[in-house]
């Protein structure tokens, strides 16, 4: 809703230069709205890729991933359930400050920190010993596209956490006041999301 | 529908729905094949629609708590939200916005939706419908002022009942009053804005008709 009041508008009508006031909704708050707008145009970056994934697979009609190549299915199992806790301790996190426990907060954000921490090193690792470089083929191209730019979503959520720890540690936040960590929380969600669809599609279909 | 990233613990629940559903496609492609786990994918997606479906029909209409509780009446004074655009100036309006509350005893909140086309809605160009929004409320809101009335306003989203809702939120109030043209002539009682209204919130919404013709003040040009 426009909140422009009228009373206050007619005052300033000749005085006001620039662009009409924002037209807000009182239905989400702005802020909300931005990262909710954000997490569209990424969940369609990573629709684009899934398309090359498909198109790769259905073209190919070959087995997934082709001989003699193998996905560590084991390994991004478990990376799997590392983040799907991570998604309980930022959940933590948030339902603490709400409630006034500040300790709360600070140890749910750290284990959150930690989780996508050991994601990030094992994704790595499973790179380094995966057996098959980014210019291995079509398949190589795609996993690595997919799975890296998931990467590098958890590296942009690890540092918006890393923020939120060192503002959590300077008392920042209140049960009333906590949109850093709600924002947060949110895109961290969304990259848990997508790792499960990652996975789902890549490593097990 | 729920806008699934509205706060932290609605994307919390998405992401918890999200693996679940995943869950036994994981399994039976990890014991079994591909195939079948696409199988399961396919049966899984058929369920969830139908079930959404089947969901949504069984759903109770629940109203919003949008206006104000008789427990908080703290100052007594009875509070009126008035949505409406071409017909502000009508005649039938400010009367029933007289018999509603006298001067001093009343205060007034009037949403004044900024109608505009579906085209320049898309693509963002309302200020013209603002403008047209704001002189109608403008003229209002200074009779009701010279009669001694508590009022002010808001120009409001182009959909009348977002537009309520949107000045409820803000101005809760005892009841609302919709003004449009005569049933035949009025384009938001053919869109069922004072039914869904109604549906919205369980305060008192009164509906006003407002001949504009008859009682011989034409509209103001329309956005």
């Amino acid at each position: 809703m426009e909140s422009a009041s009228i009373a206050a508008g007619a005052a300033h009508a000749h005085e006001h230069h620039g662009p009409p006031e924002a037209h807000k909704s009182s239905r989400i708050d702005s802020q909300l709205l931005g990262v909710l707008l954000f997490i569209i145009s990424e969940a369609m970056l990573f629709g684009s890729f899934f398309t090359a994934y498909f198109f790769v697979r259905v073209v190919q009609n070959e087995p997934w991933p082709p001989d003699p190549f193998e996905f560590p299915v084991l390994v991004a199992s478990m990376n799997t359930a590392i983040l799907v806790s991570s998604s309980f301790t930022v959940h933590y996190a948030l339902h603490s400050i709400k409630k006034g426990n500040r300790l709360g907060m600070q140890v749910g954000l750290v284990t959150t920190f930690l989780l996508g921490a050991m994601f990030l090193l094992t994704q790595i690792n499973e790179y380094v010993k995966a057996g098959f470089a980014i210019s291995d083929g079509a398949f190589a191209s795609v996993f690595y596209g997919l799975t890296g730019l998931h990467g590098l979503h958890v590296f942009v959520g690890l540092t918006l956490l890393l923020i939120m720890i060192v503002r959590a540690y300077r008392g920042h936040f209140s049960p009333q006041a906590h949109m850093g960590v709600e924002c947060a929380g949110i895109y961290w969600h969304f990259v848990d999301v997508m790792w499960i669809i990652v996975w789902s599609t890549v490593y097990l279909l | 529908m729920i806008n699934p990233l509205r706060s932290e613990a609605d994307a919390f629940r998405f992401t918890l729905i999200v693996g679940v559903l995943l869950a036994p496609i994981a399994l039976v492609a990890i014991i079994w094949s591909t195939g079948a786990a696409l199988a399961v994918a396919g049966g899984l997606a058929i369920g969830l629609v139908v079930g959404l479906f089947v969901l949504k029909q069984d759903e109770p209409k629940e109203k919003m708590l949008l206006g104000r509780r008789l427990e908080d009446r703290g100052d007594g004074r009875y509070r009126i939200l008035v949505v409406a655009n071409e017909t502000l100036s009508g005649r039938a309006l400010r009367e029933k916005i007289s018999q509603r509350g006298h001067s001093g005893e009343a205060q007034l909140k009037v949403v004044c939706p900024a109608l505009n086309s579906k085209i320049k809605h898309w693509t963002n160009e309302e200020d013209a419908a603002r403008e047209a929004a704001g002189t109608r409320l403008q003229a209002l809101l200074s009779g009701l002022r010279s009669e001694g009335f508590d009022a002010d306003g808001d120009i409001g989203d182009d959909d009348p009942v977002q537009a309520m809702e949107d000045g409820l939120r803000r101005f809760p109030a005892d009841e609302v009053i919709i003004s449009t043209h005569p049933p035949g002539r009025s384009n938001w009682l053919e869109r069922d804005v004072v039914k869904r209204a109604r549906e919205l919130t369980d305060i008192t919404v009164t509906h006003v008709v407002v001949d504009l013709d008859r009682e011989g003040a034409g509209p103001t040009p329309a956005t």
